[in-house]
């Protein structure tokens, strides 16, 4: 009865991954529309740039954008909220930019330049002032808002059932979870960390793959309000490497800090220039480094090439005409749905190796012996 | 490129955001699902070696049971035993009483056979000497006259004494 229930769910959601991938090839047959229309509008690019359609769809935005038909953007506003040293604090939301087109409280998007994709402040005859410290909430921090609701609302409600059949065979949602967990338990952190410790670090273990995991299986899902590339945002990335940093680094016992600054090597190397340590210092760095780009890297590349296939279709098309166009789209289509499945399994692999990494490096600083 | 140079807004909320759903997962979820995975798996544990204990418990009655039953048969086997000694022993003291009893009843009536012969044959010795006495004061009263018939009349009577 239970499995029953579990496999039910499981088949949902594949079904709606699998829709969500259908739709999102959709969608991005309409962006491709859009962005041939805006550069016919702006006349600065001809015709259909494959290069910015694909980094318009990977990179973060200030609007959560929906569909455009034509001349019609649907898209979902996001507060701006800047500081600028001139004029103080400024909350207003993106629709006042009308898409990147107009300048609002002497404040506009940059397109071009260094800044290009960052709001900066300009004054009444449009030359830039100085770029305001922008904490808006941006697609990606939607997006993450997003999922860390369904995260608590999944999490929540598991935690209810488990403390209602307290001692009783698991149900329902908690049946879907807790192998998961319990696969991060015994085959994650216990062997990582070993069996003493390893109950501190679990919160965080935990909590670090179901927010990779959900994030990077959202962002499969293309319609609103998934859809954002969350784990792909290098800045989202780098928040989670930090935070396996400062927990590195803080229960770093001892041990650990004695074979950093202090390695069992020949004295030669850590006497005269002390080669080891630099090592092993770099090291630490490099670490949580390697994590943040790993995980970026893997995300942004699933939603690059997804992307890249179905732009094929129009770069065909503008090259050879429509006909060709369409001839080449069930390929483009299929390639696009084969990538995104993989990016499925990706999905689970990235968050599962992040949370061994994180898992080992906790091992690493809290071992008591080599 | 830049997609690659992390964004400090970006930065600022996710830290917030992945700070508040670390600590409300901490606190409200994976501390009730740890607990209670690691109170289900005790309490598997638990039944598990309770069962095994069961077991052996029940192991350990058996072979009581069997080493009671075993007692017990032993014990009939012993009684039976006992009372068939006791039967045998019974009979046999029954037997020897009984037939020493025969043999002194027998022995009392062949005395008393005996004694009463003895007194019978002394009886009729006493007798007889009374008869003979007194046919010999008959014989002696009327016929001392003839020697010859004298003789004859106690050669009879001799004969008839060596009969008896």
């Amino acid at each position: 009865m239970r499995p029953e229930i579990s496999k039910k769910i499981f088949s949902i959601l594949l079904i709606f991954i699998l829709t969500g991938f259908s739709i999102q090839i959709l969608l991005a047959e309409d962006h491709s529309h859009d962005e041939h229309a805006e550069g016919t509008h702006e006349a600065h690019s001809e015709g259909f740039n494959p290069g910015e359609f694909v980094i318009h769809h990977v990179s973060d935005a200030f609007e959560w954008h929906i569909f455009t038909y034509k001349d019609f953007h649907a898209s979902i506003p996001l507060p701006i909220i800047l500081y600028s040293k001139k004029s103080g604090w400024h909350f207003f939301m993106s629709s006042k930019f009308h898409h990147g087109h107009s300048t609002y409280k002497n404040f506009r998007i940059a397109h071009y330049g260094e800044n290009a994709g960052k709001i900066e402040e300009v004054d009444s005859h449009g030359h830039l002032i100085d770029l305001p410290v922008d904490l808006s909430i941006t697609k990606a921090v939607a997006g993450a808002m997003f999922s860390v609701i369904i995260i608590l609302w999944i999490f929540l409600s598991t935690a209810k059932s488990a403390k209602r059949n307290k001692g009783k065979a698991p149900k329902g949602i908690q049946n879907l979870f807790e192998p998961i967990i319990l696969f991060i338990r015994d085959e994650v952190a216990k062997p990582a960390i070993g069996d003493k410790k390893y109950e501190k670090f679990m919160p965080f273990l935990l909590t670090v793959f179901f927010f990779i995991l959900i994030n990077n299986l959202m962002g499969l899902i293309p319609i609103f309000p998934f859809g954002a590339n969350v784990t792909g945002n290098i800045a989202v990335t780098m928040v989670l490497a930090l935070f396996t940093f400062a927990i590195t680094t803080i229960n770093g016992n001892k041990h650990y800090w004695k074979e950093i600054y202090n390695p069992g090597v020949p004295w030669l190397l850590k006497f005269p220039i002390p080669l080891m340590p630099i090592v092993e210092l770099s090291g630490v760095i490099i670490k949580p480094f390697v994590l943040m780009v790993r995980l970026f890297a893997n995300m942004m590349a699933g939603h690059m090439i997804v992307t890249v296939f179905v732009s094929l279709i129009f770069i065909f098309a503008n090259l050879f005409g429509a006909g060709v166009g369409l001839a080449v789209s069930p390929v483009s289509i299929a390639f696009s749905v084969f990538i995104l499945l993989l990016d499925v399994l990706v999905s689970f692999i990235q968050a599962y190796v992040f949370t061994l990494l994180s898992a080992l490096y906790f091992g690493m600083a809290t071992s008591e012996h080599h | 490129m830049g997609f690659v140079t992390p964004d400090y807004g970006t930065i600022f909320w996710m830290v917030i955001i992945f700070g508040i759903v670390f600590y409300i997962l901490k606190k409200f979820a994976w501390k009730p699902i740890l607990n209670a995975l690691k109170d289900r798996e005790q309490s598997i544990e638990e039944a598990l070696s309770s069962a095994d204990k069961a077991r052996k418990e029940v192991e350990g009655l058996k072979a009581n049971n069997e080493k009671i039953v075993a007692e017990a048969r032993k014990e009939k086997d012993m009684i039976l035993k006992d009372a068939k000694e006791l039967k045998d022993k019974m009979l046999a003291e029954a037997k020897e009483q009984a037939s020493k009893e025969g043999q002194k009843i027998v022995e009392a009536a062949r005395q008393q056979i005996e004694a009463e012969k003895k007194a019978a044959i002394n009886e009729m010795k006493l007798q007889l000497t009374e008869l003979s006495v007194l046919v010999a004061e008959k014989i002696i009263q009327k016929e001392l006259k003839e020697k010859n018939v004298q003789e004859d009349i106690v050669n009879d009577l001799l004969k008839d004494l060596k009969i008896q």
